[in-house]
């Protein structure tokens, strides 16, 4: 364990009121956030959300138009960042190409002033702790070019915690990486955090990497914050159809609610809550969370099947000639039921209601 | 089946024409670079060691040579600050005027040298516009050493530029940024970051920049008065022993210019190589 949390002071970052604009483009329009001491909080959007130029702001990489920034009651936006000393881990790395590994992780201690810099032993022996704690211990003078993706996120992240940083900041950390990478370095950067307990805060557009590695989830949209949560509730309680159409609801189907009930022609939904008043409504439901149910009567027509393996990939249409998805476990009793040109009414196991767009 | 059944196919090039392409630009350096160079080689062998030591260790020649390597380290170390502060302004500053600024920079490879070495000449000699005001304070340009290091410091700075430039565009911004956030401020960022990754090119660009100093000749002859002993470049006194008809003594100085260029371009190379490697040149 590189670093020792006692007397270290809490570092709670508080955010209001953030703005930030490029040209005639608003990328931030009101930003409040909380980040508790030893938090690890993903930010989850989509490009363009504004997620990436929030952090950038956070490490003093850019300057907001309004709002406060404050670390633990210090306002952060009169700092240079040079003096807040973040731990920045970048999208490509950002590795010092001539340097060699070793040299790439103690470049925080070197560049320090006489008088603050550790002596030539003592950054060498923090450089070594580091490699063996990132498990890149054979890998010191290598430099960046003769290593592999994952090696290098691991030297990028030596790089920022040997200043042993206030904040970590990780910009798509896992963006650049195959899949089977992804999922190692993923558990391994949990560990990490664990180990180190340095507030965290990392972007990221892939929610699964999100739910699977923070405390708290916030998802933005176009400068705002849309939702803040863990990952069952942005899951099952999505705020907004945005929210529910990037965690994966992606089929949309009009509804129109009655009297504290869902209808719509060859829809099975009474089973749903519907806390709308009466009116039109849109559903959102995730393709496995919809079962086709034989009916001969069906407004809907299986239009293909096709096998993944593990699941039975339906297209399924109605006579107005719509086509929605519907995913089955391809071992389960209603697969079995099914075959193309049948005809089915939906039943959502799980859905979200929004009132319709009011355009 | 097994593998030595299976007939055999021949690979096809993807891209046609290289025997070509390849035959044409060989025979083509050949004819404008390699042949001249090698003539040069045997003439200078066919001199004999004795004579060719003889004339290289002559005083005019001796003198001529470290005028001219003088004026060229001066002028390259001039170009070499002012060419990578220029190459920096250029890429990393937006202002009115940064398009012209740029393309002035081309100015000198595309000026016949005589007429840089008039107009140079013209603005530096007595009644000039800078002459007029230098020379009352006792610093004549004009016909002195000072004179061969501007004009060979005027034909060879946008080597030094154009070398410095794509590489400083083509950096990556995050590595200052991860500079900054680890504490690195403003010039060490720069010695530690920024330099060593521009350092190849640059040296790049300041060797070929002394290579061309050493053999600027048009745009000095005419601003160095030309006296030997005192203002006279090695390429001038080549080109005085051939109007001499004396080929050989020609011969002779040419070749040690020609050297000391092929020995300054290894070098330059070696250094680049070995930059290169890591991948210093392309962050």
């Amino acid at each position: 364990m590189p670093h020792d949390r006692k007397g270290k002071p809490p570092m709670t970052i508080e955010i209001t009121q953030m703005t930030r604009s490029f040209g005639k483009t608003a990328v931030l329009r009101g930003i409040d956030l909380t980040v508790a001491d030893g938090e690890l909080v993903a930010l989850l959007g989509p490009s363009g959300s504004g997620k990436t130029t929030l952090l950038k702001i956070i490490a003093g990489l850019d300057w907001p138009d309004a709002g406060r920034l404050t670390v633990d009651g210090t306002d952060w936006l009169k700092l240079d960042a040079q003096d807040r000393r973040i731990g920045f881990v970048f999208q490509n790395y950002a590795l010092f190409p001539h340097m060699t590994v070793r040299d790439n992780i103690a470049f925080g201690l070197t560049v320090r002033p006489k008088a603050e810099r550790p002596s030539r032993a003592e950054i060498r022996r923090r450089v070594d702790e580091l490699l063996g704690f990132l498990q890149i211990g054979a890998l010191g003078d290598r430099h960046p070019a003769q290593l592999s993706g994952g090696q290098r996120q691991r030297v990028a992240l030596g790089r920022a915690l040997a200043i042993e940083p206030t904040v970590l900041l990780l910009d798509e950390p896992f963006g650049a990486l195959d899949a089977a990478v992804r999922r190692d370095l993923r558990q391994w950067l949990r560990g990490v955090h664990d180990a180190t307990g340095t507030t965290t805060i990392f972007v990221t557009h892939d929610q699964e990497e999100a739910f699977e590695l923070a405390d708290r989830v916030v998802v933005m949209d176009h400068g705002r914050i849309v939702q803040t949560g863990d990952a069952a509730t942005i899951h099952d309680s999505p705020a907004t159809p945005f929210v529910a159409d990037f965690m994966g609801a992606s089929i949309q189907l009009p509804v129109t609610v009655q009297g504290g009930r869902l209808a719509a022609p060859g829809l099975d939904a009474d089973h749903l809550p519907a806390r709308l008043p009466d009116g039109p409504a849109r559903l959102f439901v995730r393709p496995e969370d919809l079962t086709p149910v034989p009916d001969p009567g069906g407004p809907w027509t299986v239009a293909s099947v096709s096998n993944t393996g593990a699941h039975l990939r339906l297209v399924l249409s109605d006579a107005a000639g719509t086509e929605i998805p519907a995913d089955l476990r391809r071992r389960s009793p209603r697969a079995a039921q099914i075959a193309p040109g049948m005809r089915v009414n939906l039943r959502p196991e799980h859905a979200s209601v929004f009132p319709a767009e009011t355009a | 089946m097994s593998p030595a059944s299976a007939p055999a196919v021949r690979a096809r090039a993807v891209l046609p024409g290289f025997r070509l392409t390849l035959g044409t630009t060989v025979l083509y350096l050949s004819i404008i670079v390699l042949i001249p160079i090698i003539a040069l080689v045997l003439t200078g062998a066919g001199i004999g060691p004795g004579r060719l030591w003889a004339i290289i260790t002559a005083p005019r020649t001796l003198a001529s040579l470290r005028i001219t390597i003088t004026a060229a380290a001066i002028a390259t170390v001039i170009n070499a600050v002012y060419g990578l502060l220029m190459a920096w302004v250029l890429v990393r500053y937006r202002f009115p005027g940064r398009r012209l600024l740029d393309a002035l920079m081309d100015i000198p490879f595309a000026l016949p040298t005589a007429v840089a070495g008039l107009s140079l000449t013209a603005l530096y000699s007595a009644n000039g516009w800078f002459g007029a005001v230098l020379e009352p304070l006792g610093l004549q340009i004009v016909y002195t050493l000072g004179g061969i290091v501007l004009a060979m410091s005027f034909t060879s700075i946008p080597f030094v530029v154009r070398a410095v430039q794509p590489v400083l565009e083509e950096l990556d911004p995050a590595l200052e940024q991860a500079a900054a956030s680890l504490g690195s401020r403003g010039f060490t960022t720069f010695r530690r970051v920024v330099f060593p990754a521009i350092m190849p090119a640059w040296l790049g660009g300041v060797t070929t920049s002394f290579a061309r100093s050493l053999g600027e000749f048009g745009a000095v002859v005419f601003i160095a008065g030309n006296l030997p002993f005192k203002t006279e470049i090695a390429s001038l006194l080549a080109y005085i022993r051939l109007e001499e008809y004396d080929y050989e003594g020609a011969a002779a100085i040419a070749l040690v210019l020609m050297v000391l260029a092929l020995v300054l371009l290894f070098v330059s190379n070696m250094v680049q190589l070995r930059a290169a490697r890591y991948g210093a040149v392309t962050a």
